[in-house]
């Protein structure tokens, strides 16, 4: 070694520096993906049993009274059975009689939902159910009377006090309205912004000024746009509280900045060739940017809105001052009656004392954790498939 | 240059279009979160089964509830507004003041606080000056003629036939409604026992690392209670009903939390929780009065109602009747209930 030329004698130094410095960085990706591992496994274990929800089969005699008075079914059937019944399919049975007009005077093998307790008590978890039901359930179980379907339920309906009968429903269509409105509202302007200041705005203090206050606002805690909101949109405008048009509104506001700033990013990374070559052939400035510029940039821009738009998707702060954490059953018909969002409806069941919402918790978070995902997939693919390449 | 016609277009057509769309089949109910979880179920049993559009619930604390409903009278104010306590004075006045004239309030039942613990410690019974003397900020010394920083740490040092435990209390933050509900009916009424506060009502709890403001959410205190069995946890009743596998109750002056106990009185920490109504929008928003209706029946507030089975503590019968009659005949709240805390006209 020590007749080696190129022999350096700090050299074992540095490597081992080196690879502590390695050691350091690789740990801090391990912990990171602990941590995520850890938060999807417990998510996923707790939100899964949500998919499924246990069903009684029950002989019921359909008569006339039953569209009155629907409870009157609890004094017909066996005592216990009728406690295992969910009240929220009781209440539904003069609808469904409606529907089946037929069915009056006979007597039907439904398919009845159960109540939380019985379908916490058959998933391992919380009950409320004394030891003889208990028996009686596992029996049933056991016979198949009760059985395990596809909880169609969580897809189909809203919010509910009932927890059997609580859906993801209204929130998915709540969401999709309020992202609607930020949509039309952010995207068109904040990449008109964009383009002006960057293509046609002249350089002086005044536009660097707006500038500098456009990369503050992007840095700005979301809540304060919800505050903006409420002063802004309901209290002057008189918008209607907890409607999606006011929460797209606010949630237009809290968007624009990160759209403009990554929009201005995307015209920056145009070659000034292209301009120049524009001018050289006489074209005018509208014509370059309209031609050349807004089509080459248009991928990057894409991928940040939509970037700005999953970020707005999953807020609540702001939405909380505006009325949209709220609740709402009903899936809402237009941007101006009630709604609620998927974030709020996570953030509403999360503190529910009943056991039924922890799960409808986590299976709410995947579903919002799939959306998300795609949206970021799709921006990665947009960026992937039309990045020009120089 | 842009004139300033075009400049305003965008926000006349935001105005445009919001005074339009203030539709009134959709009945607004603000308030407190503690009766939030009732009034939604009212509210799902009135959309499912009359026709009518389900009510939005929202919830915003009982004094910002009573903000939002006093505002005025239109269709962008809250038709109701809950409260885990009745209206106070003032703001019944500036409900006056703001032309919301006609307010029918109406009891809906009763809320426990309740204290809890991890299941597997031993029973514990503690008495209010107890749980004062452990969370006030000063406490009397030992001559019991000033007040000095609270020392007690373990349970055992206020009182040594109580267990040798840290004092460790989890309770809710200082801008929730159970939180009032706590330093109202343990801290100011137990100080009201030591003549070294003068009568004053005090309320001021340590800050040193003894209570923990747990926040909103009474789940998360719930679980932390499951893993640590030195801590303590209050929250509302219902939130010790639905964990009894993991968390059990103190009892206070030797009485159990559970609901008989509450709706009798004879548990300490218990309160009355209400709804208040616009008399004055009835016939602009549709479906008030049936509203309140559903929500006095038997069915829902009644002593067997459905409320029963998701926490609601509810009124004896002989009540219940009362506060369906006050219902029935509408009855506007007046000062002189206000002040008394009544939502029910005396005889």
């Amino acid at each position: 070694m020590k007749n080696d030329y190129f022999y350096i004698p700090q050299i074992e130094k540095r490597n081992a520096k080196a690879k502590r410095f390695h050691i350091l960085v690789s740990s801090a990706i391990i912990t990171t993906m602990a941590f995520l591992f850890f938060f999807l496994f417990t998510i996923i274990k707790e939100g899964i049993p949500a998919f499924k929800q246990s069903y009684i089969q029950v002989d019921i005699e359909i008569t006339q009274e039953l569209v009155e008075n629907p409870y009157a079914i609890n004094a017909t059937l066996d005592k216990d059975i009728a406690k295992f019944i969910s009240r929220s399919w009781t209440r539904s049975l003069p609808s469904q009689i409606e529907k089946n007009p037929d069915w009056i005077g006979k007597t039907v093998s439904l398919s009845a939902l159960t109540n939380a307790d019985v379908d916490q008590y058959l998933k391992g978890n919380n009950h409320k159910l004394s030891q003889d039901q208990q028996q009686k359930l596992d029996k049933m179980y056991e016979d198949g009377i009760i059985e395990f379907k596809f909880n169609k339920i969580f897809f189909t309906t809203g919010d509910s006090k009932i927890p059997e009968n609580a859906g993801f429903f209204s929130a998915m269509v709540g969401s999709v309205l309020t992202m609607l409105v930020t949509m039309l509202i952010a995207v068109p302007i904040g990449l008109m912004t964009a383009i002006y200041l960057e293509e046609f705005a002249p350089d002086n203090k005044f536009t660097q000024f707006i500038e500098i206050n456009i990369n503050n606002l992007a840095a700005i805690p979301s809540i304060l746009f919800g505050l903006l909101g409420l002063a802004i949109f309901i209290n002057f405008f008189g918008v209607p509280r907890s409607t999606p048009f006011v929460g797209g509104l606010t949630l237009a506001l809290m968007s624009l900045p990160i759209i403009i700033v990554s929009a201005k990013a995307a015209l920056k990374t145009v070659p000034e060739s292209i301009r120049q070559a524009g001018i050289g052939l006489g074209l005018t400035k509208w014509q370059i940017t309209r031609d050349h510029v807004f089509p080459l940039a248009l991928p990057g821009m894409l991928t940040g809105s939509i970037i700005a738009l999953a970020q707005a998707l999953g807020e609540t702060a702001p939405l909380i001052i505006v009325g949209m954490i709220a609740f709402v059953p009903d899936a809402s018909t237009s941007i101006f009656n009630a709604a609620t969002v998927m974030p709020a409806q996570i953030y509403t069941w999360s503190g529910m004392p009943e056991g039924m919402y922890i799960e409808k918790t986590s299976a709410a978070i995947m579903l919002l954790l799939g959306v998300l995902l795609s949206l970021n997939a799709i921006a990665i693919y947009l960026r992937k498939k039309f990045q020009p390449k120089w | 240059m842009l004139s300033t016609k075009t400049l305003l277009l965008p926000f006349i057509s935001v105005a445009a279009i919001a005074s339009s769309a203030n539709a009134n089949d959709q009945i607004k109910i603000v308030g407190s979160s503690t009766v939030y979880p009732f009034t939604s179920y009212v509210a799902e049993e009135f959309g499912a089964t009359t026709g009518n559009k389900t009510p939005v619930v929202e919830s915003t604390g009982t004094g910002g509830g009573m903000k939002l409903f006093c505002a005025g009278v239109g269709s962008n104010t809250p038709d109701f507004t809950n409260a885990s306590r009745p209206m106070k004075v003032a703001e019944f006045e500036i409900c006056q003041e703001n032309g919301v004239k006609n307010i029918v309030g109406m009891k809906v039942g009763y809320d426990g606080v309740a204290i809890a613990q991890n299941k597997d410690n031993e029973a514990l019974d503690l008495t209010l000056e107890q749980l004062f003397l452990a969370l006030a900020q000063e406490v009397p010394s030992k001559d019991g003629k000033s007040l000095v920083a609270n020392p007690y740490k373990k349970w055992s040092d206020i009182d040594n036939t109580l267990p040798n435990r840290e004092i460790k209390m989890i309770g809710a933050p200082s801008t929730s409604g159970t939180r009032d509900s706590f330093d109202e009916m343990v801290m100011e009424h137990a100080s009201k026992s030591f003549p070294v506060y003068n009568g004053e009502p005090y309320k001021k709890i340590r800050t040193d690392g003894v209570y923990i403001p747990g926040g909103e959410n009474d789940n998360l205190i719930v679980q932390k209670l499951a893993q640590d069995k030195d801590a303590m946890g209050y929250f509302g009743y219902s939130f010790l009903e639905e964990n009894r596998d993991k968390i059990k109750g103190v009892t206070l002056n030797g009485v159990e939390p559970n609901a008989k106990n509450i709706s009798s009185g004879e548990y300490p920490i218990a309160r009355s929780i209400f709804i208040y109504m616009k008399k004055d929008h009835m016939g602009k928003t549709k479906g008030l009065e049936e509203f309140i209706k559903l929500y006095s029946s038997e069915a829902m507030t009644g002593e067997n109602g459905v409320l029963k089975t998701i926490g609601l503590i509810p009124m004896p019968s002989d009540e219940h009747k009362l506060t369906q009659e006050t219902i029935k005949s509408l009855a506007v709240i007046t000062p002189e209930m206000v002040k008394a805390g009544l939502t029910n006209p005396a005889k």
